[in-house]
């Protein structure tokens, strides 16, 4: 027999035994309608479930990013003051990293799937509990027991194998979002360890710590320069002092101007607007 | 007919097209039958997007229930197996 009408009859078997627990028609009703909302509840927490799984993979997408971006500014920096041997460093950790990102995006892209599945299980839910509910007030309000025992079964089967659909999907998204929130957790804790630090920036960003030192070397070597350019011109000392002259006068000038002639509260006054101005 | 995706909801199919979703069950239940991974998915895809295509979806409201049902796109075979076991994959 085929798979369609043999996953269809395994539906209904299962419809089928549950009426046959059932002995009055509206406990049937009842009973059925409050699993229904507990089911519905269920499915709402799942969706819940399976966006705070997403949105956690989304940060960790986001701080490996931010890692691979740091790393490639690094390798560039590495090339631009001639260290070659820094930026293979910076980019290997980088394709590590970019690995990381690959994997998680796919998963990312699962979850979300997942998650306007679900979204969509849940609406299709709703609305059959709700034309359940109408029916359900029909059938005991118009009908004698006799009567209303065919109208059950039909509701009762129908909405049954939406529930069964609706728990399926319920297990498959648990499941990934398990599958998921493993995942997750390994790599909060290999970031906690420290272990993907190592890959992303080195123990000590050691990378960082050789451009810095570079970088800082490259600083002292062009003010030693400067320095030695206005020695030779002679006039280097005079302009240094010209300049604190300057300033102090024009500090004075302003506390004076603003507090007038109260200079305990001038600093306090000043510091806000400068606070303001940077 | 009303034919049921796991996963998607219920289509309403013209039962002319009766045959024609047979035969590709029947293709779909050969994989199974001879454990062809390979030839699972292609098969299960191309029922599923053959009931889609020919389907209206079935309004929010009905009780109905289907005449047949599909496994969710995405499906393992051995998910389908479980499902036509009917160990217990089904809950409720």
């Amino acid at each position: 027999m085929s798979v369609m009408k043999r996953v269809s009859m395994m539906f209904r078997a299962k419809a089928n035994k549950a009426l046959d627990r059932m002995e009055d028609p509206r406990e049937t009703l009842d009973y059925s309608y409050q699993t229904q909302l507990e089911l519905l509840q269920k499915v709402r927490r799942g969706v819940a479930d399976v966006a705070t799984s997403r949105k956690r993979v989304e940060l960790q997408i986001n701080q490996l990013q931010q890692s691979s971006d740091k790393l490639d500014r690094q390798a560039r920096d590495a090339l631009g003051v001639g260290r070659e041997d820094l930026a293979r460093d910076a980019l290997t950790r980088k394709a590590g990293v970019q690995g990381q990102l690959g994997d998680l995006n796919t998963q990312y892209q699962s979850l979300q799937a997942e998650e306007e599945k679900l979204t969509g299980a849940s609406q299709r839910l709703q609305a059959k509990v709700d034309a359940f509910r109408t029916r359900k007030e029909t059938i005991k309000a118009t009908y004698t027991a006799a009567e209303a025992q065919t109208r059950i079964n039909e509701a009762f089967t129908g909405i049954s194998e939406e529930m069964g659909d609706v728990g399926l999907a319920i297990q498959r998204a648990e499941d990934k979002t398990a599958q998921m929130q493993a995942r997750a957790g390994a790599i909060d804790e290999l970031m906690a360890s420290g272990a993907l630090d190592d890959m992303v920036s080195g123990p000590h960003d050691d990378i960082q710590a050789e451009l810095d030192r570079l970088g800082a070397g490259h600083d002292v070597d062009a003010e030693l320069a400067r320095m030695k350019g206005e020695l030779s011109q002679g006039g280097a000392p005079k302009q240094i002092e010209g300049t604190e002259h300057a300033d102090g006068a024009s500090a004075a000038g302003a506390a004076g101007a603003v507090n007038d002639g109260q200079p305990t509260q001038a600093s306090p006054a000043d510091q806000p607007q400068a606070g303001d101005g940077a | 007919m009303i034919v049921r995706i796991l996963g998607e909801g219920q289509l309403r199919v013209d039962d002319t097209a009766t045959t024609e979703l047979n035969e590709l069950d029947a293709k779909l239940e050969a994989t199974v039958e001879r454990n062809d991974e390979s030839g699972f998915r292609p098969a299960l895809e191309e029922l599923l997007g053959r009931v889609r295509a020919i389907g209206r979806p079935v309004e929010p409201g009905s009780l109905e229930p289907s005449e047949l049902i599909l496994p969710a796109e995405g499906a393992t075979m051995d998910e389908v197996r479980q499902l036509l076991s009917g160990d217990g994959l089904i809950p409720g």
